[in-house]
């Protein structure tokens, strides 16, 4: 009987928590697929009808921002592992005891809303505004030189907003690394740009790409960044599912284009998984 | 080499700090701003007239309200069932370890705007009025695997045998949860709850799909962008900015007397 009771104590503590992932999480994921092959409209219901004339027209009418959003958010990445990698190596290798100061000061966006952060740069990129003002004033610049409603303030944007997921996973990876190691290549006559690239580069590697993961989905299906600092030029999926939903309530086809984003990202979700596990992430996450 | 070594990094370090920070800064400044008109978008001077007036648009206030309350249910709730789960999945070895394991895999990273949609096809489908209880129900479900796997790596470098100990000498299971078990969890439970808050606090985008008619502060942040943003709300985040200040700061001087 003990030991009954024993067996079934990790479950019931399970279960209340489970119930509701499963509830809100996994199965509105199901909901979503079945919604996305039914058709009708808002005022007279939908039924379910295999109707994959939904993907068919998603795909067709929103490639452009299907591919755009994958775009920005590799491009955005690819930035934040440039800027990020030299923060996380500096504060992992020579942090000393001020590790956790700037580690800490990276955080500090999250403290803020992320809508506002946003709009704190829309702010500070409109066309006659503190930056670009006062170079065009003094004729640095031409008067119709903008940032806002291109690419390049989107992209930044996601950048900007995302950062910090790149940083940590990779300052984790590295400061796991264990000084002998950067000694005993020493030892073997490796020279520092020797054992930077072929120690301490292959070792940050688990965390670059938990940071890819982390920064790469949010920013391929983010859409305030697109709104607030784009313009009609730059809608990514996220703007155009969120409209869908929101505003059209065409469910059918914004279900598909959803359920569309979800399959791309998770391909990729499940490649990373099962080639390096869920840990990494995880244990970030955890942090 | 050199490039990597000694000051040049060091400065490169705090630009990208000074970076990140540049937006902050000038959300605080602005919450200072004399404006005249409806923009702030000029410097016109230093005032803390915004701070006396902070609650005079009322549907501003109550969207700050709802964004509150929702963070406050939001830490309870995840906060008990995170917490559960992240003892059964610190302390116990079960079958089906492994598919929860998934499933918080893919709640964290699971791209928010597909956890939104995918809840609103699910109230759509059952015709559930969307509101305040709806966000509650959204805020909760992305949080528990936060609170969840926080708790597990707590429980993960506790010793198991304090428990045994404890049941040897004759405590129940409840006394020795309540006793034992509890109080070594806790600063895990207490850093997982904590995050829920905050998630839950700053969320837009899961929120703005499964809000109905209900406002939280982000998106009454969202909803204002076209017309301009007023002072309260630069004076808003600042206030939540300094509280999250205040909050890390004591923090970090508890875990230093501790030590």
């Amino acid at each position: 009987m003990r030991r009954l009771r024993a067996a079934l104590t990790p479950y019931a503590l399970i279960f209340p928590g489970g119930v509701w992932l499963a509830i809100f999480f996994v199965v509105p994921t199901v909901v979503m697929l079945s919604l996305s092959l039914q058709s009708g409209n808002v005022a007279d219901g939908f039924v379910f009808t295999w109707n994959w004339q939904s993907y068919v027209d998603g795909l067709t009418n929103y490639h452009d921002q299907i591919i755009r959003s994958l775009v920005y958010g590799l491009a955005a990445t690819l930035i934040q592992i440039v800027i990020g990698f030299p923060v996380a190596y500096w504060i992992a290798f020579k942090g000393g005891r001020h590790k956790s100061v700037y580690l800490f000061l990276l955080l500090l966006p999250f403290l803020v809303s992320f809508v506002l952060r946003t709009i704190s740069w829309q702010f500070l990129l409109s066309d006659n505004g503190m930056l670009l003002g006062p170079l065009k004033d003094l004729g640095l610049l031409p008067h119709d030189f903008r940032v806002l409603a291109t690419p390049y303030a989107v992209i930044g944007g996601l950048a900007y907003n995302f950062l910090p997921f790149m940083v940590l996973p990779m300052y984790v990876a590295l400061e796991r690394i264990d000084p002998r190691v950067l000694e005993a290549a020493n030892d073997l006559y490796a020279n520092k740009f020797q054992t930077f690239l072929r120690v301490v580069l292959p070792l940050s590697l688990p965390g670059v790409f938990a940071g890819v993961l982390m920064t790469f989905v949010p920013a391929s299906s983010d859409y305030v960044n697109a709104s607030v600092l784009g313009g009609t030029n730059t809608t990514m999926i996220g703007n155009v599912i969120q409209n869908q939903y929101l505003v059209t309530q065409d469910y059918p086809t914004a279900s598909a284009l959803s359920f569309t984003l979800m399959a791309l990202l998770l391909v990729g979700i499940f490649a990373y998984a099962k080639a390096l596990g869920t840990e990494d992430v995880l244990e970030v996450a955890a942090r | 080499m050199r490039l990597f070594r000694g000051r040049w990094l060091q400065i490169y370090t705090w630009l990208v700090i000074a970076w990140l920070v540049v937006p902050i800064g000038v959300m605080v400044l602005f919450g200072f701003n004399d404006t005249k008109g409806r923009y702030n978008s000029t410097f016109q001077g230093f005032t803390l007239k915004w701070y006396g007036k902070l609650f005079e648009i009322g549907d501003l206030t109550q969207a700050l309200v709802n964004s509150l309350l929702i963070a406050v249910l939001t830490m309870l709730i995840a906060g008990v069932l995170g917490s559960l789960i992240g003892l059964a999945l610190g302390r116990y070895r079960f079958r089906g370890s492994g598919t929860m394991n998934v499933i918080m895999f893919a709640a964290i990273s699971c791209a928010e705007i597909v956890m939104g949609a995918s809840l609103l096809s699910l109230f759509v489908t059952l015709a559930v009025p969307l509101g305040f209880w709806t966000i509650v129900i959204s805020h909760v479900m992305f949080s528990i695997s936060f609170v969840a796997i926080t708790v597990r790596a707590r429980v993960m470098t506790l010793d198991a045998s304090l428990e045994e100990a404890a049941r040897d000498l004759g405590a129940g299971t409840w006394t020795t949860f309540r006793l034992v078990t509890l109080p070594m969890i806790f600063p895990g439970v207490l850093a997982g709850s904590m995050l829920a808050f905050a998630l839950s606090i700053d969320d837009f985008v899961i929120t703005n799909f499964n809000s109905g008619g209900t406002v939280t502060f982000p998106l009454w942040i969202w909803g204002s962008t076209r017309v301009g943003i007023p002072p309260q709300v630069n004076v808003m985040g600042t206030l939540i900015f300094a509280a999250g200040l205040l909050i890390a700061f004591g923090n970090a001087l508890i875990a230093r007397r501790r030590r």
